[in-house]
């Protein structure tokens, strides 16, 4: 059994709507120095594989035909 | 014609669509999202993906229905050249899939957005538009929380250069890229628009613009 | 885990205290089991017993409601209210409050609201055609007010929104009342055919019980109890977590219930809402006159290790009981799998009359079921009338004078009580069902019943300024208000849902406001032959010390007998008639100028009513309209006249239409005055003749132009002239602006 960290962020040529409302926020709440907020998502997983390696395989192959959209988002994952 | 209308978990405008597609004078009939034969849609001649919050649009609007048993009768639909439409959350399941190019995000407000819209139809010579003039403004509700259309700067040309942006808004409420509303495939047999004409089909309430959609077609 | 004290213990150490339990309580609990309770019953007779689930503290003033009806299919005691609607069509409703939750996680209480009635309607085998909300903040001037209005808002559309019933209307009212103790108060209205009316009822001795939807979690413990008690700085820390609700689940849950209730083999189904599976089970058991069994390591469960206490009390979202026909419970399973769902049995019903929970193996609780569900102790509480209201008695409220009545009928407008709510109800989908004939923004909301040339209006209504000056007239002003605001709308006003919203009932002048409103609301009720089918009680919203205005809110539903009735608020053609029905009178206790002027405050009586006068220009209203000779109705209510005459200007895509008033009154601020029983409508220049005859008291007092402009004069002398344009915007903007502005 392996675990996966799997984070999926928008682009970096994309309008996050949802972070520059935070990031108004915080501008607003006076944190004048905080900038370039994106928010992502973070997912956790267990796999079942026979090595990293496929679990690695899995769990990109997973990536890439649900959990991110490939058109707008970027994905990386750690996993052990 | 008869028009298949997919109901996924969490489709909502079923019936709707339905009202609207027999007011047109089509016959309609639901198809179930569980249908893993290929053939599901053969008996068909239009398909139609309804609005609603397939799997509670979790993840991303669209993603889980675009993994559902149906989609591969879809694309055979597709390949047959049918017309197939997908309004709001069916526009969203149609990008999931693969079948319109582009993707969605939050609308820039951050808020869901309800209310009419003044829609200008861009090409009038598609199997989905030609009830309609070019260039006519008509007014179509819509009701969304995604519907910031979203595509590279090479997929926006492609769509403009081959007259794929069928309707785009007057007044852009959602932050989407060129005021997108709607948009076909390359073929012209696939469209996708966030806003819903089956909810513009009755004097009763409000607005018939919509009907010329369902009537164009044939 | 903790372990659990033991009886001995509970009693020595007064435990069931900690529960909201009295002494008292406690021994009529020991009287009736013959020994002392464990601690998973002791909780079972807590939430039971507590206000919110047994109306202990309500039930002796809720017996006063009149809830008999000609067209009155089924009134309190179950999930909903059911109304006769012709064709063998009936319609369901329901109004609930989650005003408690809404002060600590107002996203999620809001949105789990709009769940809990909407399964409470679905579980009667209606299907949900349209949700209401009547809601109340502080003002919108600290960041604190804003966010709860924010997120209530979000979580309603969240909620409503993704299982495609339309939120088509309700009321938001803002008051420094309220600013610690938000109200979030929720309806539902269902259509049903009769012969699917379903019932709770576990009857059949042996059938099966069968639990649906969600995982039983830790949540919402106690919430029931929680509910019960007066919000403190310790409850915000204290209280259970918050349900969190899963809209998805609930639309997979609605669909497939309404599969299931047209097939034979169900008995009685019932939403698991407050106190979770115990208040199910054991109403179901005692409506039935039957007992239950209950397997507790059936029951699906979030969290590991959950305790029969735990999973009895929880108040898990999105779950239903059924009592399914023993041996078909395969047929029922079948209808759920096709949605993703899984039914799982978990116990049967008995003829013993008693609750008898198993968990590994034991007997953990055995109780008579009636004795939860319907054998509560009731208290009959001191009562006084309140020292405020008799000296408000005596006073003719005060009016500074009006210097510019322009810039004091755009202030009106600016009022957030007043002024649009778009910024709100343009995240609500209302359209969804494509039924929606009048959308939010009209007196009444109208909801075609398809298929049928008729439509469904309704509306919730609760002016409680008026009624915390004088409650039992507010009370009337409730009902009367909402009456009116159906009857513009064309319809004929059905039956009423109310949710009573007030203090603490161990203040004896806060539960002298509960009588009395509920007396003003039972009066109105009879005078206009609407009777309370059911509603729902919440106590003790106070925030140090401090209780909110008493809001009993009506929601109310009637019925469009012909499509061509429905009647919107808004002028429609340059030529027609402006009349107005009903006398006004110099009345501004509790009205919107005063509490503008007070800063705040308010003080005097309210405006009077005569159910005699109401009903009689309520009927000749509904009469002109049937006849075909109304363009326009409009309800006069809070900022008067004037308001009401700028409102049915409003909304017109180009704001060609204005208005040209001259009205005969005393003096000119009796424009802002709130006389009661008043409509402002407009009609046809061609319907004069007919209209004037049929209705001879209404006065004509001006004519709709194309000028773009509302003029209004007091006996010949202008009064105001406004640009209707700029009107509607300062009106449109008013809570947009509040929201952005920094504190």
């Amino acid at each position: 059994m392996f675990n996966a960290k799997i984070y999926v962020t928008l682009r970096e040529s994309i309008l996050d709507p949802a972070g520059k409302a935070a990031e108004a926020t915080l501008q607003n709440l006076g944190y004048k120095g905080a900038s370039k907020l994106r928010i992502g998502k973070y997912i956790t997983m267990a796999v079942q594989a026979d090595s990293l390696e496929a679990a690695a395989a899995q769990v990109d192959e997973i990536c890439q035909k649900l959990l991110a959209n490939n058109v707008m988002e970027d994905y990386s994952f750690d996993i052990e | 014609m008869k028009f298949a209308i997919i109901i996924f978990p969490g489709t909502s405008c079923e019936e709707d669509v339905l009202h609207a597609v027999q007011g047109a004078g089509h016959q309609a009939e639901y198809v179930w999202h569980s249908e893993a034969s290929p053939t599901a849609l053969d008996t068909y001649d239009a398909v139609i993906l309804p609005g609603g919050a397939s799997h509670g649009n979790y993840l991303r609007s669209g993603s889980m229905a675009a993994q559902a048993n149906i989609i591969p009768a879809l694309h055979k639909a597709n390949e047959a050249g049918k017309p197939i439409l997908g309004i709001c959350n069916g526009f969203q399941i149609l990008t999931e899939a693969g079948l319109l190019p582009g993707g969605f995000l939050p609308n820039e407000s951050m808020r869901f957005i309800c209310k009419p819209t003044e829609i200008k139809v861009e090409n009038a010579a598609t199997t989905f538009t030609n009830k309609y003039a070019q260039g006519q403004t008509i007014t179509l509700p819509i009701a969304h929380a995604h519907g910031n259309y979203y595509a590279d700067d090479t997929t926006l040309a492609e769509l403009q250069a081959n007259n794929q942006i069928i309707f785009t808004y007057n007044q852009n409420p959602n932050g989407s890229q060129k005021n997108i509303a709607g948009i076909t495939n390359k073929a012209g047999n696939i469209l996708g628009l966030m806003p819903h004409p089956e909810r513009a089909v009755d004097k009763l309430l409000g607005s018939e613009d919509g009907l010329g959609l369902f009537k164009s077609i044939n | 885990m903790i372990k659990e004290p033991t009886p001995q213990e509970i009693e020595a150490g007064k435990i069931y205290a900690t529960m909201g339990m009295s002494d008292g309580e406690f021994q009529m609990v020991k009287d009736i089991l013959g020994r002392l309770p464990n601690y998973t019953e002791l909780g079972l007779f807590s939430v039971m017993w507590s206000e919110h689930c047994s109306y202990k503290n309500s039930k002796v003033l809720l017996r006063g409601f009149p809830t008999k009806g000609e067209r009155v299919l089924q009134g309190p005691g179950e999930g909903a209210g059911i109304v006769d609607i012709g064709d063998g069509q009936a319609v369901v409703f329901k109004i609930e409050s989650h005003n408690h939750p809404s002060a600590v996680e107002p996203f999620q209480a809001a949105a789990t609201g709009v769940g809990g009635i909407v399964r409470d309607v679905f579980s009667m085998g209606a299907r949900p055609i349209a949700s209401l909300n009547s809601l109340r903040f502080g003002e919108l001037d600290n960041a604190r007010t804003k966010y709860l209005f924010t997120e209530v808002v979000a979580g309603i559309a969240s909620y409503g929104n993704s299982l495609g019933v339309p939120t088509v209307g309700g009321e938001i009212y803002f008051d420094p009342c309220y600013a610690g103790n938000p109200l979030c108060n929720a309806m539902c209205v269902g259509l049903i055919n009769h012969e699917d009316i379903q019932k709770g009822v576990a009857r059949g001795e042996g059938n099966t019980v069968m639990y649906v939807g969600a995982d039983t979690g830790r949540d919402g413990i106690h919430g029931a109890t929680f509910a019960s008690e007066e919000l403190t700085e310790e409850t915000e820390k204290q209280r259970p977590d918050v349900q969190a609700g899963d809209p998805y689940l609930e639309k997979l849950l609605l669909e497939a219930c309404l599969e299931v209730v047209k097939h034979p083999a169900l008995v009685g189904i019932q939403d698991m809402g407050a106190a979770g599976l115990i208040s199910s089970s054991c109403e179901m058991a005692s409506k039935a006159g039957m007992g239950m069994e209950m397997y507790l390591d059936q029951v699906p469960q979030r969290d590991a290790g959950m305790t029969p206490y735990e999973m009895m009390l929880s108040e898990s979202q999105e779950r239903m009981l059924l009592v399914i026909e023993k041996g078909r419970e395969d047929e029922i399973r079948q209808i759920f799998a096709r949605y993703g769902l899984v039914a799982v049995d978990v116990g049967k019903v008995t003829s013993d009359k008693y609750m008898r929970l198993f968990h590994k193996g034991q007997v953990v609780a055995e109780v008579p079921a009636d004795a939860l569900a319907s054998q509560a102790p009731e208290y009959n509480k001191p009562r006084r009338e309140a020292e405020y209201y008799k000296e408000f008695q005596q006073i003719e409220a005060k009016l500074a004078p009006i210097a510019d009545y322009n810039a004091t009928l755009l202030a009106l407008l600016r009022q957030p009580s007043i002024a649009s709510k778009q910024w709100a109800y343009q995240q609500f989908d209302y359209q969804v069902r494509t039924s929606t004939v009048v959308p939010p923004g009209s007196d009444a909301a109208v909801v075609r019943v398809k298929g049928k040339n008729k439509a469904l209006a309704m509306t919730t209504d609760c002016n409680s300024r008026y009624v915390y000056l004088d409650p039992f007239v507010g009370g009337q002003i409730a009902v009367a208000e909402s009456a009116r605001n159906i009857v513009a709308s064309g319809g004929k006003p059905l039956a009423v849902t109310d949710n009573l919203n007030f203090g603490s009932p161990e203040n004896p002048e806060i539960f002298w406001q509960m009588e009395q409103s509920i007396k003003g609301i039972s009066d109105a009720c009879l005078v206009l032959d609407t009777p309370v089918i059911g509603g729902n009680v919440s106590m003790y919203n106070e925030r140090s010390g401090k209780a909110i205005y008493p809001t009993p809110t009506i929601g109310m539903v009637g019925l469009v007998e012909d499509l061509a009735h429905i009647t919107t608020q808004h002028f429609k053609a340059d030529g027609d008639l402006i009349y107005i029905i009903g006398e006004t009178k110099p009345e501004y206790g509790g009205s919107e100028l005063q509490k503008m002027q007070l800063q705040g405050e308010i003080e005097g009586r309210p405006p009077v009513i005569d159910m005699q006068v109401e009903k009689a220009s309520q009927d000749a209203m509904l009469a002109a309209i049937k006849a075909g000779l109304v363009a326009s109705a409009h309800d006069i209510s809070e900022g008067g006249a004037a308001v009401a005459l700028a409102e049915a200007l409003f909304t017109q895509a180009d704001a060609k239409l204005g208005a040209d008033v001259d009205m005969a009154l005393a003096d000119h601020a009796m424009l802002f005055a709130e006389s009661q029983s008043r409509f402002v409508l407009s009609v046809k220049p061609a319907n004069q003749g007919a209209f004037e005859g049929l209705v001879p008291a209404a006065k004509l007092v001006g004519k709709v132009n194309a000028s773009g402009q509302l003029k209004v004069a007091v006996n010949g002398v202008a009064a105001l002239t406004l640009d209707v344009k700029m009107m509607q915007e300062s009106w449109e903007m008013a809570i947009p602006c509040l929201l952005k502005s920094e504190e």
